[in-house]
């Protein structure tokens, strides 16, 4: 009784959202078989295409890697409170950094080329996200609208320099700056096809999240955004505070984008805004914004859109379904939060009246 | 066929003009919603979900009954729809509203996507305009003042609204809703209906404002139809500090800026025109900095709103 | 459309194996294998989507005509960005659907992801369009495109029969080479009839932007552009906003005729179906991969739309008339002269760039008479 009630968490996390990964399957079972599909072949290409083979492992991990940090953008600043959606624009200000450190560090080996690389792509995405931040603390910009609309200009000023100012003229039809040469690109993680992305996106996550569990800074997040009043008497410095937490998201985001130019692209261009920052969002919110759940949400993601192709190749289904599918799995999977905390009143009988009350109320 | 006169400079002011109309329609209705939403204390953030699905549903109606109308009440009632999804999934206790609203902009949008790819090639019956420019003897303006009736109902119910807001009973009870549902409930007022009817209203409004995109301007159906129009939208309440009023300004300056890039392209400025085009997200941006200070940061804010709750 | 008809059930592998119980018995992959083993196996990949009536709607066209052809399947993936996903179709259309030949259809998808699959798959062929392959590069790569500067010559010449104002509008994506190429095409066609016309280009920034693709068109009708044509993925609206504002269209990827019967006068299409057959033949047939593949008018890689009824009849004869030539191999369109509209001679007197000449593919330059930058 002592052990299941200690577990019960555990099992809450887990077995909630897997349930209500059930459920969401079974209603997309309801959709496929209504555009005329048999839900049976459509899952067992699903299961094929993300997880089933070591090939659709590599190809769900690759894909999951940029969402991973992406995911950490929006998770992070969320500690301290703020809703921030601007993950794309610093994604596509990293890579343009990153780039311009490349080319600034010609000559230098690799490993510099690519620390310089990936210091200054995460540097310019937190500064950028960070701007977020303080623009609310100084400005009273709301941060969510404030990291929106950076977030297009940003994308914009990618454009603009990727075609005008620092466009390699080699480029051509798919103007880029300057590539950053082969041999200073991140290569793949021992064994597998699957970059040093995901590494570092794994790391960066698991850093956080022993930070944020295991000192004070979560605490102090959580002050500095429920209750600044109290944070203040409290002595916290709640600008620091918040800034600082827009600008470790916004370096997460950074990061992503030097990674996609140091491992993938080997020159920054517009094929650098594909959607990760937007699709980090949705992982952080599916993740309720913790920063280890990241890992699992971006894997599931990256599994989806893996599959997707072989529903497009074998079935001849739209690109869309996984769009479909995916919209199903999050309302259900967000909504099944509601259940969260109400297992123990099902299933185990509370000890008194009084605590029952309070875990209801809770 | 007719020969036209080219305008010259004048061109820019009319194209800014004209933009103004033309592409603040969908900005309008979507962040009027949107305002109701949020007035009761929600935040619906998959409204850019809804104005693509109602943008599809609306297409595919029209296309399909040969009226125009239908189509917007089609893409009316799938808003609605998809607005009551949201308000019931949110009334359940612990589900975060903004998470369900990203949840709903990823499915309205993929499911809006799968059942319009028939959509794209066939043309369907267009929303007609009033031409108010009948007076004049030019083209460009004969052109600009062709006026869709679903933008000044767009003006007509931002005005309402305004006044609702302030002197009606139901308005004072939303606000009341929005602002402390233990003081509603001390009232006696209904929360949950209320959260959920003012959803439902925001859903029907944004999915109208997505028939106007593919029924009038540009008026056709493909997966490129909205670019963030509709989570624009909903940043431009934030914008206009939850007053429908602002909401009006607010668009009509998005939808001119935007026709900025355009106008002076038109006019042979073409460089820099990535920079031009940002032009609505600078000005945006710039308004907010300059009329901003850090105490007036939750000026107007619904109290329950969970975006600006601290 | 029946490609998107979704009341169709599509269970031909469930009844080519007879139950579905045999389905989690063997597994999808096992069974597909087997039977593509007597097949050649073609990956067609597309940026956007495959009916978006314009750029990728003409690719899907092409995969549809070798899919009837005899011992061939085709297995598609649409919306596929330009990022390591790209990569991972190309290699699961191997590794899963035993593909051999690939075609890749967006310029972004050759370096570095073609490039990179290419050196990892040397047995798999690569069939990229747009890109330009250069010794050096991979031999199981090839190259293909289509010379529609061709149809955008005499586009040019039936817009510049039409205009009263003198004034052409043109509504582009991006100002890379292929676009480049187009506006000058277009604008050399039409100065051909009368030296003083002249082309407005808006440059929208992406390729499926429908809202600014529509205010330029306004903003271009406004300034007295009275023929607008463009280079985008999907011209529907645009050539939409022109008949609805009473000016002429000329359009792009597909025939647009049916949404303006009044003003749509004729437009540059493709016909990927002559190099994809050319491709995938010399596949089946083990003949080495065609590297670079070209081909305009004469080689049936691109067509005219039938000229639209405003055309008139002299207007017809004169773009007919260099129709033939460029049927005959014999009519070349950058010849020298040319200055760009910045004054610079680009193409020197006594010059001329045949369509070949890849000179020609790296344009970076607006030709004089169009107002607009490069």
């Amino acid at each position: 009784m002592e052990l299941t009630r200690r577990f019960l968490p555990l099992v809450e996390a887990v077995g909630i959202p897997v349930m209500a990964l059930l459920v969401a399957m079974l209603l997309f079972a309801g959709f496929v078989a209504a555009v005329g599909q048999s839900p049976l072949e459509v899952f067992v290409l699903l299961y094929k295409g993300a997880f089933g083979s070591s090939f659709s492992w590599q190809n769900t991990l690759l894909r999951a890697a940029p969402l991973i940090l992406t995911g950490l953008a929006v998770a992070i600043p969320a500690q301290a409170g703020m809703v921030i959606i601007g993950g794309e624009g610093a994604l596509a200000l990293g890579a343009l950094t990153s780039a311009v450190a490349a080319s600034a560090l010609q000559g230098a080996s690799p490993h510099w080329v690519q620390a310089g690389m990936l210091l200054s792509g995460a540097l310019c995405g937190g500064v950028w996200i960070g701007l977020s931040g303080w623009l609310r603390q100084y400005r009273g910009v709301n941060e969510t609208i404030g990291s929106l609309l950076l977030s297009y200009i940003a994308i914009a000023l990618l454009n603009f320099f990727v075609e005008g100012p620092l466009k390699d003229p080699a480029s051509l039809n798919k103007p880029s700056t300057a590539p950053i040469g082969d041999a200073n690109m991140i290569g793949n993680l021992p064994g597998m096809d699957v970059h040093y992305g995901l590494l570092f996106g794994a790391i960066f996550a698991l850093v956080t999240w022993v930070i944020l569990k295991f000192t004070t800074v979560g605490f102090a997040l959580k002050t500095v955004g429920g209750n600044p009043r109290a944070a203040q008497m409290a002595g916290l410095r709640v600008n620091y505070w918040i800034v600082g937490a827009a600008f470790a998201g916004g370096s997460a985001a950074g990061l992503a984008g030097a990674i996609e130019v140091a491992a993938v692209q080997g020159a920054a261009n517009a094929s650098v805004v594909a959607g990760y920052g937007y699709a980090g969002i949705l992982v952080a919110f599916i993740a309720r914004q913790n920063p280890f759940a990241v890992i699992p949400v971006a894997v599931l993601i990256g599994g989806i859109n893996a599959a997707g192709g072989m529903l497009q190749r074998r079935l001849d289904m739209p690109d869309a379904t996984v769009l479909v599918l995916q919209g199903i799995i999050f309302v259900v999977i967000i909504a099944s939060e509601t259940l969260n905390g109400r297992l123990r009143l099902i299933k185990f009988k509370p000890l008194s009246p009084v605590s029952a009350a309070i875990s209801a109320k809770t | 066929m007719v020969a036209v006169d080219g305008l010259g400079w004048w061109g820019v002011p009319l194209a800014i003009f004209a933009g103004a109309i033309r592409v603040s329609t969908p900005y309008l209705l979507v962040s009027l919603g949107e305002c109701i939403t949020e007035k009761s204390g929600r935040i619906n953030l998959g409204l850019e979900g809804v104005l693509i699905m109602g943008a599809m549903a609306g297409y595919g109606t029209s296309l399909a009954t040969g009226s125009a109308w239908a189509g917007v009440l089609a893409a009316g009632l799938v808003g609605a729809l998809l607005g009551l999804l949201h308000g019931l999934l949110c009334s359940l206790r612990r589900v975060n509203d903004i998470a369900i609203g990203i949840s709903i902009m990823l499915f309205g949008t993929g499911l809006a996507f799968f059942l319009g790819k028939p959509l794209v090639q066939p043309q369907a019956p267009m929303l007609n305009a009033i031409p108010f420019g009948f007076w004049s003897s030019s083209p460009q303006i004969q052109s600009a003042l062709q006026i869709n009736p679903l933008f000044l109902i767009g003006i007509v119910l931002a005005v309402v609204l305004h006044y609702a807001f302030r002197y009606t009973r139901w308005g004072m009870q939303l606000r009341i809703v929005g602002d402390s549902a233990d003081a509603a409930l001390a009232l006696g007022l209904r929360v949950l209906p209320t959260r959920i009817l003012a959803t439902v209203i925001g859903g029907f409004l944004a999915g109208v404002g997505g028939a106007f995109l593919s029924l009038y301007y540009p008026g056709s159906w493909n997966e490129g139809l909205s670019s963030g129009q509709g989570i624009i939208a909903v940043a431009l309440v934030i914008f206009a500090r939850w007053e429908p009023l602002r909401c009006l300004w607010a668009s009509l300056l998005f939808g001119g800026a935007g026709a900025l890039g355009p106008a002076l392209q038109a006019m042979g400025i073409t460089s820099g025109y990535y920079l031009f085009n940002a032009a609505p997200y600078v000005l945006t941006l710039g308004i907010l900095i300059a009329t901003g200070s850090p105490s007036r940061t939750l000026a107007g804010a619904p109290g329950e709103l969970s975006l600006v709750r601290n | 459309m029946s490609k998107f008809d979704f009341s169709i059930p599509r269970r031909t592998f469930l009844k080519t194996i007879g139950a579905a119980t045999a389905l989690t018995a063997m597994g999808p992959l096992a069974s597909r294998t087997v039977l593509a083993a007597d097949k050649l196996t073609v990956g067609v990949i597309y940026v956007g989507p495959r009916g978006d009536f314009g750029y990728n709607q003409s690719h899907a066209q092409a995969a549809a005509n070798i899919k009837k052809m005899p011992g061939i399947k085709v297995v598609e993936e649409e919306k596929v960005p330009e990022t390591v996903a790209v990569q991972k179709v190309m290699e699961s259309m191997i590794e899963q659907d035993g593909a051999k030949l690939i075609f890749a259809t967006s310029f972004g998808y050759f370096d570095p992801h073609v490039l990179k699959m290419a050196a990892k798959y040397p047995d798999v062929r690569f069939a990229h369009c747009g890109g330009l392959w250069s010794e050096g590069k991979p031999k199981n790569v090839g190259s293909f495109f289509g010379y529609i500067d061709e149809c955008e010559y005499l586009s040019g010449i039936v817009a510049a029969h039409a205009t009263k104002s003198k004034k052409l509008g043109f509504i582009a994506a991006k100002p890379i080479p292929q676009v480049l190429r187009n506006i000058n095409s277009f604008t050399l066609g039409a100065q051909s009839i009368d030296p003083s016309i002249t082309t407005h280009v808006i440059f929208t920034g992406d390729w499926s932007m429908p809202v600014k693709e529509a205010e330029a068109a306004n903003g271009l009708i406004d300034q007295g552009c009275d023929v607008l044509t463009c280079h985008v993925d999907g011209p529907k609206v645009i050539v939409e906003t022109a008949e609805k504002r009473g000016v002429y269209s000329c359009g792009y990827h597909a025939s647009q005729a049916a949404l303006a019967p009044k003003g749509y006068l004729t437009g540059a299409e493709w016909d990927w179906t002559t190099p994809y057959k050319m491709l995938v033949t010399a596949t089946e047939e083990g003949k080495p991969m065609i590297n670079f593949l070209r081909g305009g008018l004469k080689e049936g890689f691109v067509k005219m739309s039938p000229y639209g009824k405003a055309v008139t009849a002299k207007a017809k004869a004169k773009a007919d008339g260099v129709k033939a030539k460029m049927l005959k191999g014999d009519f070349v369109i950058f010849k020298g002269p040319i200055k760009d509209n910045a004054g610079n001679t680009v193409i020197q007197a006594g010059v001329s760039l045949g369509q070949q000449d890849v000179v020609l593919e790296q344009m970076n330059y607006l030709v004089a008479g169009v107002v607009g930058k490069a």
